[in-house]
């Protein structure tokens, strides 16, 4: 069986639907959903080469460069923030972050 | 290839890295040098936002129009009053940092790279931009938990947000063929339904500007952010990123989805309604008057959709005049709040305002003109702002919408108007700290906008009517 696009586009969609229940199922450790936004990006950028090769355009492939550099500058960010919120509060626990409510 | 439609960026985007070089070589803290340059640099951008040619370039990633020199010149000025309100604030709570201004001045950036943007590509980068100098901004007071967490909730609902975003992004561009809004335009022009992939990445792209600017259902995290950031980002957070993502949000569903009108109008309509309900009864339980801002800009942003969803030239219109005028009041607004301290302690609570009335009269009567003027009570801005919207949605046939628009703006009235009561006739509590100069010139300049915009709204409203004519079809 060849690989074609449609089987690029559910395991993107899977990498996404994942990322999106890692941020909300996780109730452990902060890390993990820097982890799951990361994954959310990755399948994104899966979809955009899958299409970039099915549509032979380049464009896509071009976006995907960029949004790896952006989302290397957001992990940056977000590490860095997770770092001054666990010398405030000691600990990244998700059940921790909780001093307002919303 | 015609560059120079980009220069007001460029030149931004200079002064910002040879502010950030002027702040790292001096040896003593250049926090106020850095901040006056930093307006200076908007000052600039203004200017040559005027002066520069307006057309396409950067092979038709890149626009300068009509609408984007609109949006732009009130981000600018958003940002401006957003770099005024930290001037006094930082020296209280020791944030004394040049890098403040600085990522003020790249948020503005992104923003205004947003307000270009005409392709996925160009809105991705602008978009991201302006997200990430905002998250380190609203973590920026590291010694204290609230702001940490503030930051760290919205780092992560933010992500999420874009992340989505890009997941969309990648559909439109695989089941449209193409990146460019007025191609995509062009390939929905055809008789041929769109196809569902495309509608659902139209979703997800509505879906990411719709956490941008916290509408409803997309808002959980903006009551808990506005909180715990130091208050002038809250400002600034209020204000700028919120120009720049519904002028996107505009953009977006005008130029390229502008077709599948059909396809959007419920959805905008649906949470409109709901912004604007949320807006009017969750506010009237706070007490912490920067969580009440928070309610009341979601009600706001729902609002401002009302004339998105009309759908039509005039609905747009309102829409940019109705965010001119949020702006000015929110920032004016926020200048009062940060007058708002006793013995150098910062103040939150709205029962901290009693008596303000007799104990200082000027901040009094600027903060009951924009809680006036937020509840939509004529002759003050927002009653305007209210009023083209939903003109326009009445010209649409949206009455259902039209008239509970102005039922939640009647709602919403009971707690701007609940402020003016604690202020003029509660109990006179201790006065506050002398008003630092920066914040007076603020809430002066807002307040005689929000005051005076009955008198002459005729720029105003033409430079509103070019920008809507030059994106809409």
């Amino acid at each position: 069986m060849a690989v074609g696009l449609f089987h690029y586009l559910v395991v993107a969609a899977l990498l996404v639907t994942l990322g999106i229940f890692g941020i909300f199922l996780n109730r452990k450790n902060v890390i993990v959903i820097l982890m799951s936004i990361e994954l959310i990006l990755l399948g994104a950028n899966l979809n955009l080469v899958a299409f970039s090769a099915a549509l032979q355009d380049l464009v896509g492939q071009v976006f995907v460069m960029f949004s790896l550099t952006v989302a290397a500058a957001e992990a940056a960010i977000g590490l860095a923030i997770v770092v001054v919120y666990y010398r405030n509060r000691g600990s990244i626990e998700v059940e921790d972050v909780n001093l307002m409510k919303g | 290839m015609n560059w120079t439609v980009a220069l007001p960026e460029i030149v931004l985007a200079l002064c910002g890295l040879a502010i950030l070089l002027v702040g790292v070589l001096r040896r003593d803290n250049a926090f106020t040098l850095c901040s006056m340059l930093t307006i200076g640099a908007f000052l600039i951008a203004a200017v040559t936002i005027i002066a520069a040619p307006q057309g396409a370039g950067y092979h038709g990633l890149y626009v300068a129009d009509a609408f984007s020199g609109y949006v732009k010149l009130l981000i600018l000025a958003a940002s401006a009053l957003g770099v005024i309100a930290t001037l006094d604030y930082a020296g209280h709570e020791a944030l004394r940092r040049f890098e403040f201004p600085v990522l003020m001045l790249f948020s503005t950036l992104g923003g205004m790279v947003m307000a270009s943007a005409v392709n996925l590509m160009s809105l991705y980068i602008g978009l991201e931009l302006l997200s990430l100098a905002i998250y380190v901004l609203a973590a920026f007071a590291r010694d204290t938990l609230r702001s940490a967490e503030a930051g760290l909730k919205y780092f992560v609902l933010g992500s999420l947000a874009s992340g989505l975003l890009l997941y969309g992004a990648s559909l439109v561009y695989g089941f449209g063929g193409t990146m460019d809004f007025a191609r995509l335009a062009g390939e929905l022009g055809t008789p041929v339904a769109a196809s569902p992939g495309l509608i659902v990445g139209m979703i997800f792209v509505v879906v990411g500007l719709a956490f941008k600017i916290s509408i409803v259902p997309f808002h959980m995290w903006t009551p808990d952010v506005y909180e715990g950031a130091p208050t002038p980002v809250t400002a600034f957070l209020a204000t700028a990123p919120k120009v720049a993502g519904l002028a996107l949000l505009l953009r977006v569903l005008v130029v390229p989805f502008g077709h599948l009108l059909a396809d959007w109008q419920q959805v905008i309509v649906l949470v409109s309604i709901l912004s604007m309900l949320l807006g009017s009864f969750a506010a009237i339980a706070q007490s912490n008057i920067k969580r009440l801002m928070a309610y009341s800009s979601i009600g706001h942003m729902g609002y401002a959709l009302v004339g998105l969803a009309a759908g039509t030239p005039e609905g747009v219109r309102g829409s940019l005049i109705y965010i001119l005028t949020y702006v000015f009041m929110n920032a004016g607004a926020f200048a009062c709040i940060l007058c708002m301290r006793r013995q150098g302690r910062a103040l939150e609570r709205i029962a901290d305002l009693g008596g303000l009335g007799r104990t200082d009269p000027a901040l009094a009567l600027a903060m009951a003109i924009f809680m006036f003027s937020m509840a939509g009570i004529p002759p003050f801005a927002g009653f305007w702002g209210k009023y083209f919207v939903f003109t326009a949605a009445v010209g649409a046939g949206l009455w259902t919408l039209a008239i509970l628009g102005v039922l939640t703006s009647v709602l919403g009235a009971y707690y701007y108007i609940r402020i003016v009561k604690v202020m003029y006739f509660d109990e006179a509590e201790p006065a506050f700290d002398r008003r630092p100069g920066s914040l007076s010139f603020a809430a002066a300049v807002t307040a005689l906008f929000v005051t005076f915009f009955v008198v002459v709204p005729a720029p105003f409203v033409a430079a509103a009517e070019a920008a809507a004519r030059a994106i809409c079809w």
